[in-house]
């Protein structure tokens, strides 16, 4: 368990003067065990902030602490949105779930299997290419690999956007099932409310690189109290609720 | 490697074509021939007699006798290994170096890549065999330079596939994971980067051995390549040339050498490249695609008020396959009305677009579309069917209109955006360019793209993705469809963007009394927009509702488990999501009976043995279940309360246990 922590983070991409400034200032904490749902509308900043986090995009300025430490890199794992792109398409599955464990660490075969098992597949599926997996079980396979590297914090970014929502479902039940019994921190990104609101504890709002609300899930989302926040929350679909003007 | 069959597999099925047979026989014959021909007929092509010289074709020497008497047939056979040899060794240092070009940025990082990228596309744009005519000055005249030439001058072309292929590769998201695992990167570019993009490598390597081989015979034959006394088939052509009035067929010999093996390394690269298909490791992920688009303009037509806009009945789509002939569309029946707003809702794969699509028309060949019936309008759109093809173009470009998932793959990026739109009335009811430009600004505003008259001038990439949707809609009202078809129009995008285009469609539904069909994997959005709902699963409509029973009252199991799936702002945070076991059926393998059976909690063994069909049970509403009246007992609807309470609070636990009827009211009974 550990507790994940933005200070002043600042992503820019492209020169001072000419680029873009996607995350401006973020100050997070991902509470340790917890879930933070980030929800805000694309081009917002929530995947910088994520690629940040793991590595994938410098830092123009800030830090990102585990436990006020700076992070190790196999302490976090990520996932990502596309299920298709996600694995290697010439692997099979139990050697991309393998991929993050020790080369030469005893029993990886075992460790593939239970963690096979740990995500609801058949461990029997470990030599199963991911053309032969649909897009809610490849989905599963980036979380068990994730899960490969024991990391302490997760960052998953919009893990269900790509699913049919027959299968969304399954994955979340995962995701949050594993989350409550390993007691993961977790980032969760989606631009879903209803999905950030089942799978979180807290949630922050983003709006062009800064976090504009941030609070428990009942809280920020019965109550709003920025603008933006209201906003998003009207926009929600409700059926039969008409759609006004 | 687990992988390796299966790629040798497909490489196999290169040897199936006509093209592919040929192209292996040559390759092998070649091959073969550079291995054993100098030990067959060395001694016969060196032996020296002054009483043969310049001797035509004879049974003794089949193409005749050089200058030394020397039998040219077994000369040339004796030269495939030099000639073969050589070429493959410039292959494989042209190869060798374009990889560790290509693959340079992987290992060293963005800054260094960028050099290197820049220094490639200059080599690039010189032209080979001057490269190659400027090596072999440099590296001295003779086998060696030529060899060291023709391979750098493959290098460059080389270096720029790997390169833009490892681009590729690279921006998956498989290699951001494998960076994260902290895998180091000399393991990224051995384990996930060559890999992926081995095939296209391997095929155009054997391509451009053809053309060193070509080069190579070009270089010897300039008397740049291979020196005496050894031979190879450039230079035996060189030697033929200079009799050529003597005796053409020494000339030839060596001639037809060069080109039959070329001929073999470019066939077997091009048989390879067809039956692997090259395709970018994304192929598959789109199982339905949006064609092109059709656009509406005004000509309102006289419809009787109770004839329906739209008429389908048994609507099917089929197309031939390796396997014999899929089905994906099968029967599918629906009416649009004036103004009436239909919804269709399914997982991926059930058929909605390609439904969508039949309607449109835009199925293309070798599809086929059947139907009972497929009135627009009244007119008869079936094909086959006595009607001027003309007529029935203008008509749907005049009063169909179809808005796509991904408005970039149907705006042209290269053209205005203003100018696309006008493009649309000035095609089908030829107003002038004024009038034109000045509709499409005013549909743009209409469609809330705030500076309509600035934005008109700007290109498709200038917009949000919000505004592109809009755009796209302010296209397809450019006219007065009668009908607006909209596949997925808004699951692309966010929510408040979502709601945008959500109002706009209802509000020109409103406004002009247009029909709209509306598809959607969003039983929540498809609640919001729509008047009636169609449910689609394995090709077929398995339930006809209106909006209002959606949520709480649709009777097949299906339906009612989509429905559930879907966690909205009410959903119970303590529970499990509802999930639908398995997946839906693969067209190619139908199972008998119903094909929702393997997921189904009801499936009895009638439903596996008969497939149930599409009934009217009440007013309004059809099912085809054979246990539609205990699905809403045997699958609860896992929804808090009523949504028209907005539905924000959270529900108590013991709430949701409440939603759910107790009974269900027996079919074709009034619910309290
Ligand atoms: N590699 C990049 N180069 C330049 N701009 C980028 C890059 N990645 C993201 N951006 C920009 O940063 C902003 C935030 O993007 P992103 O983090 O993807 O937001 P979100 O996840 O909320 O969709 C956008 O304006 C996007 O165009
Ligand atoms: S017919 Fe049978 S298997 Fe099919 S949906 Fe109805 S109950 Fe289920
Ligand atoms: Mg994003």
């Amino acid at each position: 368990m550990r507790e994940l922590t933005f200070e002043d983070v600042t992503v820019r991409f492209g020169s001072r003067r000419l680029g873009t400034v996607a995350v401006d200032g973020v100050n997070l904490v991902v509470p340790a065990g917890q879930v933070v749902g980030l929800v805000g509308e694309s081009g917002s900043g929530k995947s910088t902030l994520a690629r940040a986090a793991v590595g994938l995009a410098p830092l123009t300025a800030g830090r990102i602490l585990l436990d006020g430490r700076p992070v190790q890199r196999d302490k976090l794992q990520m996932i990502f949105q596309d299920p298709y792109s996600a694995l290697d398409p010439r692997m099979s599955i139990g050697d991309s779930i393998a991929e993050p464990m020790p080369r030469k660490m005893p029993g990886r075969r075992a460790e593939v299997a239970r963690l096979l098992e740990l995500v609801g597949l058949a461990a029997d599926r470990a030599g199963a290419r991911p053309d032969e997996l649909s897009g809610g079980q490849r989905q599963r396979v980036a979380l068990a690999r994730a899960l490969a590297g024991r990391p302490e914090v997760i960052v998953a970014d919009e893990i269900t956007s790509a699913l049919d929502v027959s299968i969304q479902g399954a994955v979340l039940n995962v995701v949050k099932d594993l989350q409550r019994r390993m007691r993961l921190t977790m980032l969760f990104i989606s631009h879903n409310l209803a999905v950030v609101r089942y799978v979180s504890d807290i949630v922050a709002v983003m709006r062009q690189g800064r976090i504009v609300e941030y609070g428990p899930v009942e809280q920020v989302l019965t109550d709003p109290r920025h603008e933006y926040t209201r906003e998003l929350l009207e926009a929600v679909p409700r059926p039969g609720v008409p759609l006004g003007n | 490697m687990p992988v390796a069959s299966h790629a040798s597999k497909r490489w196999i099925g290169a040897l199936r074509s006509p093209l592919g047979i040929t192209a292996a026989v040559l390759l092998v014959a070649v091959l073969v021939l550079a291995v054993v021909a100098p030990l067959i007929w060395q001694g016969r092509a060196d032996a020296v007699q002054s009483a043969e010289i310049l001797q035509g074709p004879s049974s003794a020497h089949p193409v005749g006798t050089d200058l030394l008497g020397r039998d040219i047939f077994a000369r040339v056979l004796v030269a495939t290994r030099l000639s073969v040899g050589l070429a493959l060794l410039a292959t494989a240092i042209g190869v060798t170096t374009g990889l560790l070009l290509g693959t340079a940025p992987v290992l060293l990082g963005r800054r260094a890549g960028r050099w290197i990228g820049a220094l490639i596309n200059i080599a690039v744009a010189f032209p080979a065999l001057l490269l190659a005519l400027f090596f072999a000055v440099i590296f001295g005249v003779g086998a060696k330079g030529a060899v060291l030439a023709i391979g750098f001058a493959t290098a460059p072309g080389f270096a720029r596939l790997t390169q833009t292929m490892t681009a590729t590769v690279s921006s998956r998201d498989f290699i951001a994971a494998a960076r994260v695992a902290g895998i180091g990167r000399m393991r990224i570019l051995a384990r996930h980067v060559l890999p992926n993009i081995a095939e296209p490598l391997v095929v155009s390597a054997t391509m451009a051995a053809g053309t060193a081989l070509l080069s190579f015979a070009s270089l010897s034959f300039l008397g740049l390549g291979v020196q005496a006394p050894s031979y190879d088939w450039g230079r035996l052509l060189g030697e033929g040339l200079a009799q050529i009035y003597v005796h053409p067929a020494g000339a030839l010999a060596a001639g037809i050498a060069v080109v039959l093996a070329a001929m073999a390394f470019n066939l077997s690269g091009e048989a390879v490249a067809r039956a692997i298909g090259l395709r970018s490791t994304h192929a598959g992920k789109r199982a339905e695609t949006a064609t092109d688009h059709q656009i509406a303009q005004s000509e309102p037509e006289p419809d009787a008020s109770d004839q329906p806009l739209l008429a389908v009945q048994n609507l099917q789509v089929s197309f031939p396959t390796a396997s014999g002939e899929v089905t994906p569309v099968r029967g599918v029946s629906l009416t649009v009305r004036k103004g009436e707003a239909i919804g269709i809702v399914g997982e991926s794969g059930s058929g909605k677009s390609l439904t969508a699509l039949a309607i449109a028309q835009l199925i293309e060949r070798p599809g086929q579309v059947r139907a009972d019936r497929l009135d627009f309008l009244g007119a008869d759109l079936r094909e086959g069917v006595e009607q001027s093809k003309n007529e029935l173009r203008r008509l749907l470009g005049t009063s169909l209109s179809m808005v796509f998932q991904d408005p970039m793959t149907s705006l042209n990026p290269t053209q205005r955006v203003g100018r696309q739109l006008a493009e649309v009335v000035r095609e089908h009811q030829g107003a002038d360019r004024r009038t034109a430009w000045r509709r499409a600004v005013d549909r743009l505003s209409a469609v809330r793209i705030p500076g309509a008259e600035r934005r008109a001038r700007q290109l498709p990439h200038e917009f949000s993705g919000g505004m592109r949707q809009r755009a796209m809609i302010g296209m397809g009202v450019m006219a007065n469809p009668k009908l607006i078809i909209a596949d997925e129009p808004t699951t692309a995008l966010d929510v408040t963007v979502q709601r945008q285009v959500l109002q706009l469609l209802a509000n020109i539904r409103a406004a002009e009394d247009v029909g709209l069909l509306f598809i959607s994997h969003d039983v929540t959005v498809v609640g919001q927009v729509c008047d009636r709902v169609l449910v689609m699963y394995a090709g077929r409509v398995v339930e006809d509702l209106p909006t209002e029973a959606l949520l709480h009252d649709a009777r097949h199991p299906y339906t009612r488990a989509l429905v559930a799936a879907v966690p909205d702002m009410t959903t119970d945070r303590d529970r499990p999501l509802a999930v639908i076991p398995g997946r839906p059926p693969d067209p190619h393998d139908l199972p008998t009976g119903c094909p929702y059976a393997p997921r189904c909690p009801l499936a009895s063994d009638q439903c596996r043995q008969e497939d149930p069909a599409l009934t009217t049970y009440a007013a309004g509403r059809r099912v085809a279940c054979w246990h539609a009246d205990l699905a809403p007992a045997a699958v609860p609807d896992n929804r808090t309360a009523s949504d028209e309470t907005n539905g924000l609070v959270q529900g108590d636990p013991v709430a949701s246990e409440n939603t759910d009827d107790q009974i269900a009211a027996p079919l074709g009974g009034e619910r309290p």
